[in-house]
């Protein structure tokens, strides 16, 4: 066990390292303000600037979670307390189904349903033009894919939580509302937490279902109608395209350095949160 | 009186029921209870009549039904679809099984002990308060009163006061149990039901559970199952033997206890099986 945790540390440790010293002439050549805080990139110049890469994979992320994070909650919250079984029985394999359909498939769908309402029926009411290809495609087709996730992973953490407790509730009248409001989600908070973790860290990663729907466009966006560029997307788009240019490929590595980090820490911020609740309610 | 079942098994208990009538005011009423778990008949024509501010203790091997029986007092059937309940159970006058009749109003009536303590994951004073706040009691100090009050009751209010704020899963098993029976009394039900609530404790623990029943049979009726005849022995003033389902003996715990009226009774007080 303990040789295990080792070696997973150590595999984290030695990516981490791998990346680092790939993308060390990029971190060399370039003014470190300038990586992380201007938009301007041309590779052919020399110029990298990582500003929207950056802002684009926090704010698509961002806006998946939002949105899908209290509908996943009300449908785990129905489904683990007050759905018959009949209904357990038939949707719990559909969310499984929901969760395990290849990115590609929701990309795919993503353009044909979702780019063309936003460019038609949504945008004209905010903006002067979108294509649609924009932060909001890509944070809708996120959420939507990410939603049986969370749906499914907070079903286990609901399921979790002994009967006893709640029928603890229940027996001193209160209503399953009640239960659910005072007793199960302070019960599971732990869960909660952890899973909006494990949702968001997807979401960080995902690459093709958001690539294929959010314009892949190197500028800062002004509105969620903009286009954008997220770090995996950029990443997969042009590996493979860079050996011409010289530090291109360092860039590209930097570019997934940057996205490690982000993880990293956005997990050991998360740690440090569940800690403090773990601490604070002993339960 | 009402016809009992007409069950061979049943016709011996009439004579201690009526005795039951006579002495104590009836409480809680059971008639023609049946239950149906997944199509299978659990718990068969039962008929019986809880007395007032007594102890009733239901003894019976296991798989027997006394759980059963017991979660049909506060509807806690209720969320299964799978557990059918026909009958009629009053409380005082008001038929529990009722079509108008709210469900958190009949399980306000009764307390419920758990084999296991279930606390709920919040300080020990939240946890006696979870009640009184449900019915709209706001007022600090009102609710402080309730909750030192009933931590009083049950023994508590020295080993606690210190650390209200703390977390009630830190408590000793004894302790968390006893906090739940404050916290069921916080609701100032009238009647306390107990399944097998000492059997997780131990002995001290146990003894202590068991003296604040003998306490607060002044004030509530209490119903107990029980897997050890020598706490029933003890504590019951009634005792109900169950079977396979049925209700085989009921009566004055010193009547059943020396002078079964039935076999299977007198056999699993002899110890033939359990
Ligand atoms: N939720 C359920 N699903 C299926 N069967 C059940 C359920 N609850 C109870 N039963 C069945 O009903 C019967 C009576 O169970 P019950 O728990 O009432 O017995 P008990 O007398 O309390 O036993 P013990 O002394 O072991 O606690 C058993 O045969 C049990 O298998
Ligand atoms: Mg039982």
């Amino acid at each position: 066990m303990m040789g295990l945790s080792l070696f997973s540390i150590a595999v984290l440790l030695l990516i981490g390292l791998v990346l680092f010293l790939y993308s060390l002439p990029t971190l060399r050549d370039n003014n470190t303000f300038h990586l992380f805080f201007t938009s301007s990139w041309k590779p052919f110049k020399g110029e990298f600037g990582f500003g929207a890469f950056i802002y684009s994979t926090l704010y698509v992320t961002f806006i998946a979670i939002v949105m899908a994070f209290p509908p996943a909650l009300l449908c785990a919250l129905y489904m683990s307390e007050y759905a018959t079984s009949t209904v357990k029985r038939v949707f719990s394999p559909v969310i499984d189904l929901l969760s395990g359909i290849p990115p590609v498939i929701y990309g795919v769908w993503g353009t044909l349903t979702i780019v063309p309402v936003i460019s038609e029926k949504l945008a004209p009411h905010f903006v002067d033009f979108s294509t649609g290809y924009s932060v909001l495609a890509g944070g809708v087709v996120l959420a939507i894919m990410i939603l049986p996730l969370i749906v499914s992973i907070l079903i286990e953490v609901f399921t979790a939580i002994p009967k006893g407790i709640r029928e603890a509730s229940l027996s001193l009248g209160a209503t399953k509302w009640q239960t659910v409001k005072k007793v199960i989600l302070k019960k599971s908070l732990t869960g909660i937490v952890a899973t909006v973790v494990l949702a968001v860290s997807r979401a960080f990663g995902e690459t093709i279902a958001v690539l294929m729907v959010c314009g892949n466009f190197t500028d800062i966006p002004q509105s969620v109608f903009d286009a954008c560029y997220p770090l995996p997307a950029l990443i997969a788009n042009n590996y493979g395209e860079m050996m011409s240019i010289p530090g291109y490929e360092s860039a590209l590595m930097f570019a997934a350095f940057l996205l490690f980090i982000i993880i990293v820490i956005f997990n050991a911020g998360s740690r440090l949160v569940l800690y403090r609740i773990k601490k604070n309610s002993q339960s | 009186m009402r016809a009992l079942s007409k069950d061979i098994v049943m016709n011996d208990t009439l004579t201690p029921f009526i005795d039951a009538h006579k002495t104590n005011k009836t409480h809680l009423t059971v008639e023609n209870l049946n239950v149906h778990i997944y199509g299978k008949h659990i718990l068969k024509k039962v008929n019986l009549s809880i007395p007032e501010k007594q102890i009733t203790c239901i003894i019976g091997p296991s798989g027997c039904g006394k759980t059963t029986l017991l979660r049909c007092f506060n509807r806690l059937h209720d969320d299964n679809s799978e557990v059918k309940v026909t009958g009629n159970i009053r409380i005082g006058n008001e038929d529990i099984y009722g079509s108008h009749v709210e469900v958190t109003h009949i399980r306000k009536k009764m307390g419920l002990l758990a084999q296991r303590p279930t606390v709920l994951p919040m300080s020990i004073y939240d946890n006696v308060a979870y009640g009184p706040r449900l019915y709209g009691i706001k007022r600090r100090r009102k609710v402080y009163e309730i909750v030192k009050h009933q931590l009083m009751a049950v023994g508590l209010w020295e080993e606690v006061k210190d650390r209200l704020k703390s977390p009630a899963v830190r408590l000793s098993i004894g302790q968390q149990q006893r906090l739940c029976l404050a916290r069921g009394l916080a609701v100032e039900p009238e009647m306390i039901l107990g399944d097998e609530a000492t059997s997780s404790l131990d002995p001290l623990a146990s003894t202590k559970v068991e003296e604040l029943f003998v306490k607060m049979k002044d004030t509530y009726s209490i119903v107990l199952v029980t897997h050890t005849l020598r706490q029933a022995k003890r504590i019951a003033d009634y005792v109900a033997f169950m079977y396979l389902g049925e209700l085989v003996e009921f009566g004055r715990a010193e009547e059943v206890f020396n002078n079964p009226k039935h076999k299977l009774t007198q056999q699993y007080l002899d110890g033939s099986f359990s």
